[in-house]
């Protein structure tokens, strides 16, 4: 049985998932993903990923106050190793991949902002 | 370029200043955060990386315990809770100087929380509120060309090296510290200062500013006095010395009272300091909100350090820089000054040391604080590197206290001992420099002088002890500065008395 306090939070987490999604907020998921989506797509993709969070969202409605948020389907913790220096790769190895290569080092376009 | 500024006395006649410090400390672990790379600073470029630090499908990190105890005893050291569980979270952004676009770190469970540092600045105690220290791995480095001036904004494209990317950091930041006024440069640049021996004192890390493995961001925000709501903050990054840190906010403050006073208001953003030219730039823009997507670490289970193991831990951590300093202070009976003259020449262990060796204090940081850190400055070495041991200082010490030998051929003792001519005893004899003490060739000496410069001596013999200085002066140079001084004096009295 939910309390009160319960009760309300899954209103509020219900309320919240039932906003439908906009094309402004997938042109937004789209920038921060780096993925550019002309007009259509945004219009066409809005309601399918409205669904994706709606089934998502019954899930959530069936886990009782009495089950926790999982992050991690293995019961463990502490999974440590020792700090002991292993083999890298040959920077050869590692550098066939890259598009570009200059000095030992991945060449990449100019970043344009200041710092990061 | 450099923004109109004001005074600072009237920045803070009118404003108080609201500091928050972000520290990353990178530690000194032999491996890489999550995989086996070695750590180890300047080797060829993207020598130290593999599948995990790389981020290639498939490979999983898996978690360094050193780091975690590293983690573990800094938290512990600054007074924080640790968690008994949290986890690791995915930082996401699209910068490449991670090739995962995501850099692994904590979020909204960090490992320590809820700690302080008292900290006392020109006799004035502030305690600076910790409010989270956290795990996380450091990035590759870049290095921009193209350019004509080496900076991102000009340059046509970048290198990486991802040998630094995984490498274990801490990042401590503080709650807003308010309160400090005038002093708020001198705090921050104080509590940057105690990290970097706490670190140091913890063996966890190089903590070396300029070789960037202790790096610090200083925000900071004015508010008009008498009001209570923060203003927008600044954060200042590129600060890579305890000198810039204190520079650095000294400017930002000044900069950020010219703008208010002018009717202007100061932009939420990341700022860039010069080093050269002392002054700030605009960077990124915060207002944007950054949206890093994070979401817990799906490769990595939770870290749950037990209190047993805390409280084992607890038991490793050393005496804290702080308070020992107030211990050998005590101690060792210094003024302030002395101790902070003491402190800023780096010479606290080589003092604590010679002093275990049988030096007084006082002995002790005479020859450390002058003629040692004169030679050390030469040499261009710290205190500690010099080829003479503490031991060996005091061993000087206890020739002159002993007689064998004066101040100035002490001097020379210890010139010997650093060009490698074995012990301060074997140096004395090597060189000859023990003092004459033979008392019949001294008076033989003061006989010749006595005879070479009669009018001294007849000014003496009607009571002009004052010229017995000439005399002294002229047996000294015949020996060589071989004799003691006041054994000499005596001498020169008794035979014209």
């Amino acid at each position: 049985m939910l309390t009160p306090v319960d009760g309300a939070r899954s209103r509020a987490v219900n309320e919240e998932l039932t906003l439908a999604l906009t094309p402004a907020d997938v042109a937004r998921l789209g920038e921060l993903a780096r993925v550019r989506l002309t007009e259509e797509e945004l219009v066409h993709l809005a309601p399918q990923l409205d669904v994706i969070l709606a089934s998502v969202a019954r899930v959530t409605e069936v886990a009782g106050a009495d089950v926790p948020p999982t992050s991690h389907a293995l019961p463990l913790t502490n999974v440590f190793r020792d700090d002991v220096v292993t083999e890298s790769l040959p920077a050869e190895a590692v550098l066939a991949g890259a598009p570009s290569v200059e000095d030992g080092r991945f060449r990449v376009p100019r970043i344009l902002t200041e710092d990061a | 370029m450099s923004s109109p500024v004001m005074d600072f006395d009237e920045a803070l006649a009118a404003y108080d200043p609201v500091l928050g410090l972000e520290v990353h400390v990178e530690l000194n672990t032999a491996s890489k955060m999550f995989c086996g790379c070695s750590t180890a600073f300047g080797a060829e470029p993207n020598t130290h990386t593999c599948p995990v630090c790389l981020g290639l499908p498939g490979s999983l990190p898996v978690v360094n315990a050193k780091a975690i105890e590293s983690a573990i005893r800094i938290g512990l050291a600054l007074n924080c809770t640790i968690a008994g569980w949290c986890r690791f979270a995915r930082k996401n952004y699209f910068y490449p100087d991670m090739t995962k676009d995501f850099q692994i770190s904590q979020y909204d469970e960090p490992i320590a929380f809820d700690g302080y540092v008292d900290l006392d600045v020109d006799g004035e105690t502030f305690r600076i509120e910790i409010e989270r220290a956290h795990m996380e791995e450091d990035a590759g480095k870049l290095l921009h060309l193209g350019g004509s001036t080496g900076r991102i904004g000009d340059a046509e494209y970048s290198l990486l090296d991802y040998n630094r990317a995984g490498t274990p950091l801490i990042e401590i930041v503080t709650k807003t510290i308010h309160g400090t006024g005038a002093k708020a440069p001198q705090v921050a640049k104080a509590y940057v200062s105690f990290l970097r021996d706490l670190m140091v004192s913890l063996g966890v890390s190089d903590a070396r500013m300029e070789q960037a493995s202790l790096r610090c961001d200083a925000n900071v925000s004015i508010m008009p006095k008498g009001t209570t709501t923060l203003g927008l903050r600044t954060e200042t990054k590129n600060v890579n010395s305890l000198r810039s840190v204190e520079r650095a906010l000294h400017h930002e403050i000044r900069r950020q009272a010219a703008v208010l006073s002018s009717g202007g208001s100061v932009q939420q953003e990341t700022r860039h300091w010069h080093e050269d030219g002392e002054y700030t730039t605009p960077g990124r823009l915060k207002s944007d909100a950054e949206d890093y997507r994070y979401f817990p670490e799906p490769d990595l289970v939770p870290v749950a350090p037990s209190r047993e193991w805390v409280e084992e831990l607890r038991a490793t951590l050393p005496e804290l820089p702080n308070l020992r300093k107030v211990r050998l202070q005590g101690d060792w009976g210094f003024t302030d000054l002395e101790l902070q003259d003491v402190v800023n020449a780096g010479a606290l262990d080589v003092i604590e040391a010679t002093v275990a060796a049988g030096a007084s204090p006082q002995a002790a940081r005479k020859w450390w604080l002058t003629e040692l850190a004169r030679r050390a400055n030469e040499a261009g070495v710290e205190l500690a590197e010099l080829a003479i041991t503490p031991a060996q200082v005091a061993q000087v010490q206890g020739l002159v206290d002993a007689g064998t030998v004066n101040d100035k051929l002490a001097r020379q003792v210890i010139e010997g001992v650093l060009a490698g001519e074995g012990s301060p005893a074997e140096v004395v004899v090597a060189r000859n420099l023990a003092v004459v003490s033979d008392s019949g060739e001294l008076a033989a000496a003061v006989d010749r002088a006595i005879a070479a410069n009669p009018d001294a001596a007849a000014r003496i013999r009607d009571g002009h002890v004052q010229a017995a200085g000439a005399l002294i002066g002229a047996v000294m140079k015949e020996m060589r500065g071989q004799a003691d001084a006041a054994a000499v004096r005596e001498l020169v009295l008794a035979k014209l008395a």
